[in-house]
């Protein structure tokens, strides 16, 4: 598998450590019902098909890139810098649009 | 036997060679196969399950039957493919699957038991009693069958692992490869043309045919020439690829020295990883045999497998030979054979139709139906026109037409199909992205159909990626016909096998179907059909044919089986080139390493850290002894230890103060310059991440300790939260852990030991920080212990980090101290009551460490939300305690603790041990756990019981912090 960094460009898969599903990026507001900040920290899609996970370019320039991809066909259909996404609106629910 | 004036082995030189104990001769160029034929040797092993003796199959990587151990030194390499191991002066082979000797198996009594053996023998008749199975039916089974064996030494061997780049990998250099390797090289694009062969050129090696004008081999080393010439091109022979990964990735292992003795450095094998843009396949086709009663004597081998060992190797397998083959392409090995002026005894050709107009006995419309020999083949017996009729014969040459070699193009989950033309499976297309099937790889039987398909794929597959090849004329060659008629099997009785490597034969693959195990996938795995080391090369078609007609159904309905990575065997040595011993993990040494060492000290792993665990003097001859007494001396006078290993962030940016309040539960904006504060960070689930101290090295500059074991993980958790919560903010991290040299000063001496050459500021305070030199050298001071000693611990750039070292120990060592080690530090650490990963293991709130006060009110950090949910907090939690050991006697870490007249087990469980040590100060056992509600069972007595260490104490539960609780010492 390689991943084409924005900055780095294209990379064998040893360079990156994967965290986990886009969830991630959607914090619940402090102040939010238990159930948001459950199903941020614990419920999660297993999807045949394409699926937007969390990798961070560890031995190399320590970007978090956001990859969009298909569990499928392993196609790698993007690659976007987590910082350079547009700015999250807050306390947003599971599956929400990029 | 060799034959006058044929073969492209160098005769000039000879190469000696042992087979069985038996010295050899052959020549460069032989492979282990071609030289054995050469002297006569047909019986080379014996097979799997029934013993049955075997010769030389094919002229392969396919090889089933011809697998032998190679000795050398300490290595004995089993299941090696005679078609493969090519020789050099010295080797060693030796057959395998056979006691005492190959002509005389005591096993070959298996044969005669096969009507008892055959597919489910072992699951039906090993069931019962279920315990005899481990000590007695699996041993006596693995005795009995399986191939090779290893020598049980250490592989001492080197084995080396290597990455690639290109524009287009081809895989072959036969026809096919090379005119797409010359195509593309032309192009000027980067080429790597990989083949598994120590020579290049594939069929063109084998053949007797004209390539534009000029014989196989000729043009073939014309081409190579050109190619070897080319600076954009890399030419990688003996080099299989061996799986298709994602993103044009691909595994290939090179065999570098084993076609050569041995020689200090030179490494056996190369597991390359090969990233190509494009790749064009164009392995070939693999032929395969027919099944019929008893066509796996010795002396029994494939058509193309004779024209192989006739033509590139100048070796006649026989004397007198049959062939048996169903499409026109085996008559080119009877006239090769006959123009080399070897007998055709006969060519059966089960087509009614088939042409008859040659110069040797045709048997149009007949089959063979049984064989004879023992240990090799001396005649056939064939059913033509009504009768049946025995032919004497040494070589029988089997056709059964020839499967393209497609299995890369179905690592990637692809599924070939059926072409009823050719009765074989070719590949689908783009079944794995980037890869074009090429030639005789994607069904294509002629010379000249290889070599115009080799050039389009290269053409098509530089388009794809906008480069341009120019139009290239392709030679003349030969374009015959195929004229193939499907025969799998000859009805008959007895045995006939399909899959020589795995003894499975047409009746075991009928029994199956017979009882439902009726999907391929069953029928593999109930007679293992291709599960040998051939992988069902020879035999996966014909067994789905078998399997297809056994129940009915068509081919295509019937389905394969999947083609899994690697296509041959790969050694896990060359896999994990690189990978052991000390290969295993990199190793971090501290700039006081030698030093340490200098003084005796042993080293502790602390992850991929060594670390010193105690610096022993003279008389003393147990750890404890040293470990006691550095306690004792850090209490009394002062001690130094290294402290680099912990993680050193450097954060800075306008915004920096406020990320700290976001990251850690407690508040760092309000934290003065030249000040240092303890901050406790949380996972965003609440459970504890990590601890340490920043100090404020300026209004926008911080520097973040954290701990050794979790250094990797909080960078990787402040790159998150920055670039995923805050990447607007004016803040940016980088570890400069290996950046700084650090050392803990501490003891009641510390202050006057530095007095002496670092200018201290007057009176920095507990928790302070300030900017020092240090004999012209910026250095960094920093007030902070982890010993519950006054502690001081100054940081210089790591090139200064040793002399720093020994002139502290020297100086400590005027006043009565000097150097301690991990084992003191975490016995002095213990006894204040400081926390580590051993407590902060991942499954800890801050309540449960007694810290909940610091998760702030007045603000937001990571895993404040989550550390709030129910059960996170109150009694039913086990809470960090200290425990003391009542008795005296030794505890444990790990223990687990009860209260007193409770049975012991799991529902009684009250906590656990985190860490213990002996404590020189107090002159007891101490430790730090957790125990439910333990906060407020102070005072109270507990149950430690260690199972696996047979430990079983009384200790009374105490504040975590044993020693100075109030801090007065620090504070000094």
């Amino acid at each position: 598998m390689r991943i084409t960094c924005p900055l780095c460009g294209p990379r064998d898969r040893r360079e990156f450590t994967y965290y986990g599903a886009e969830d991630y990026l959607h914090r619940p507001a402090p102040d939010a019902a238990p159930e948001a900040w459950d199903a941020y920290l614990h419920l999660r899609d297993n999807p045949a098909g394409i699926t937007r996970d969390l990798w961070y370019h560890e031995t190399g320039c320590t970007a978090w890139l956001l990859v969009t991809r298909n569990t499928v066909t392993h196609e790698i259909l993007e690659v976007a810098l987590v910082a350079g996404r547009s700015a999250p609106k807050p306390a947003r629910g599971r599956r929400a649009a990029p | 036997m060799r034959v006058a004036g044929k073969g492209l082995v160098d005769r000039s030189t000879t190469v000696s060679f042992r087979f069985d104990g038996q010295s050899l001769a052959g020549h460069p160029g032989d492979t282990l196969a071609s030289a054995l034929l050469a002297n006569g040797v047909k019986l080379v092993g014996r097979s799997f399950k029934y013993h049955r003796p075997r010769g030389i199959l094919t002229a392969g990587p396919e090889e089933p039957n011809a697998l032998v151990e190679i000795h050398e030194g300490n290595q004995q390499t089993p299941n090696v493919r005679a078609t493969v191991q090519e020789i050099f002066e010295g080797l060693t082979a030796q057959s395998q699957n056979r006691w005492p000797s190959l002509r005389h198996d005591l096993l070959s009594v298996n044969d005669l038991a096969a009507p008892f053996l055959s597919a489910g023998f072992y699951y039906k008749t090993f069931m019962w009693p279920r315990a005899f199975w481990e000590k007695l039916y699996e041993p006596a089974i693995r005795r009995a069958a399986g191939l090779g064996r290893l020598s049980g030494r250490h592989d001492g061997a080197v084995y080396e692992k290597a990455w690639a780049h290109c524009d287009l990998l081809v895989i072959g250099s036969g026809p096919t490869g090379l005119m797409a390797a010359l195509t593309a090289a032309r192009a000027g694009t980067d080429v790597i043309l990989a083949d598994e062969d120590a020579r290049m050129g594939g069929r063109l090696l084998a053949e007797t045919g004209q390539v534009g004008g000029q014989s196989g081999p000729d043009w073939v080393a014309g081409v190579l020439a050109e190619l070897a010439a080319l600076p954009n091109v890399r030419l990688m022979t003996r080099t299989t690829v061996t799986g298709a990964y994602d993103d044009g990735t691909f595994g290939a292992l090179e065999r570098v020295g084993l076609h050569l003795a041995p020689q200090a450095d030179l490494p056996r094998e190369c597991f390359w990883r090969i990233v190509a843009r494009r790749t064009v396949l164009a392995a070939g086709a693999l032929e395969r045999p027919i099944a019929f009663r008893n066509n796996d004597r010795p002396g029994i081998m494939l058509a193309g497998a004779i024209r192989s060992f006739l033509n590139r190797y100048g070796v006649a397998a026989g004397q007198r030979v049959t062939l048996f083959a169903n499409s026109d392409d085996a008559r080119q090995t009877a006239r090769d054979l006959h123009a080399a002026g070897i007998r055709i005894a006969g060519v059966i050709d089960p087509r009614p139709d088939a042409s008859r107009s040659e110069e040797f006995p045709v048997y149009a419309g007949a089959e063979v139906i049984d064989t004879a020999g023992r240990l090799a083949l001396s005649q056939i017996t064939i059913r033509h026109k009504g009768s049946v009729t025995r032919i004497e014969t040494d070589l029988l040459g089997l056709s059964g037409g020839w499967n393209p070699t497609l299995h890369l193009t179905c690592h990637m989950n692809g599924r070939p199909i059926w072409s009823p033309e050719i009765a074989a499976f070719v590949p689908a297309p783009n079944a794995v992205p980037g890869l074009i099937a090429a030639g005789s790889a994607a069904g294509m039987f002629s010379t000249a159909r290889c070599l115009a398909d080799g050039a389009a794929a290269a053409r098509r597959a530089l388009a794809e990626i906008g480069m341009s090849a120019p139009d290239m004329p392709v030679p003349e060659a030969e374009d015959g016909t195929y004229e193939l008629q499907p025969l799998w099997a000859v009805p008959g009785k007895g045995r006939a096998w399909l899959d020589f490597a795995n003894d499975v034969t047409v009746k075991d693959v009928r029994q199956s179907a017979q009882e439902n195990f009726r999907s391929v996938e069953h029928m593999k795995r109930y007679t293992t059909q291709g599960m040998a080391p051939d992988q069902g090369k020879n035999s996966n078609v014909a067994a789905l044919a078998v399997l297809a007609d056994a129940t009915g159904r068509g081919i295509p309905e019937t389905g394969t089986t999947t083609f899994r990575p690697p296509f041959s065997p790969v050694s896990i040595a060359a896999m994990g080139a690189g990978g052991r011993a000390a290969g295993f993990a990199p190793q971090r040494f501290l700039t006081s390493d030698q030093a340490s060492r200098d003084r005796g000290a042993p080293m502790i792993e602390a992850g991929l850290w060594y670390r010193p665990g105690y610096f022993p003097r003279p008389g003393e001859t147990t750890w404890r002894e040293s470990c006691d007494r550095e306690v004792a001396m850090v209490r009394s006078t002062v001690g130094v230890t290294d402290v680099s290993t912990l993680g050193k962030i450097d954060i800075q940016g306008a915004d920096a103060a406020r990320f700290l309040d976001l990251v850690y539960t407690n508040t760092f904006s309000t934290l003065p310059l030249g000040r240092v504060r303890y901050g406790l960070m949380l996972r965003e689930d609440g459970m504890v991440l990590d601890d340490g101290t920043t100090a404020r090295l300026g209004e926008h500059h911080f520097l973040m300790t954290t701990t050794t074991a979790a250094a990797g993980q909080v960078m990787r958790h402040l790159d998150f939260v920055q670039q995923a919560f805050c990447a607007a903010w004016d803040v940016r991290t980088v570890s400069v852990t290996e950046t700084w040299a650090q050392f803990a000063v501490a003891g009641p001496l510390a202050r006057r030991l530095l007095s002496g050459f670092v200018e201290t500021p007057a009176g920095l305070p507990f928790m302070g920080c300030a900017a020092v030199r240090l004999g012209g050298v910026a250095a960094r001071l920093f007030r902070i212990s982890f010993s519950g000693e006054e502690g001081y611990e100054i940081a210089v750039p790591a090139r200064y980090g040793e002399s720093l070292f020994r002139d502290l120990l020297a100086r400590a060592e005027t006043f009565g101290g000097g150097a301690y080690g991990m084992e003191a530090l975490n016995v002095l650490r213990i006894e204040k009551g400081f926390i580590t990963h051993a407590e902060i293991h991942g499954r800890v709130t801050a309540f449960d460490i007694g810290l909940d006060r610091m998760v702030s009110q007045g603000k937001d950090c990571i895993g404040k939300a989550a550390s709030r949910r129910p059960g996170l907090t109150g009694p039913e939690r086990e809470q960090l305690v200290g425990l003391r050991s009542k008795s005296g006697a030794a505890i444990s870490a790990g223990a687990h603790l009860f209260t007193p007249g409770d049975t012991v087990g799991r529902a009684t469980d009250q906590g656990y041990v985190t860490s213990v040590g002996f404590s020189p100060t107090l002159g007891a056992w101490l430790a730090l756990g957790f125990l439910k509600n333990g906060r407020a069972r102070i005072g109270e007595t507990v149950r430690l019981v260690d199972h696996l260490r047979g430990i079983d104490v009384l200790c009374e539960v105490a504040d975590p912090v044993f020693h100075d609780r109030e801090g007065v010492k620090l504070r000094a």
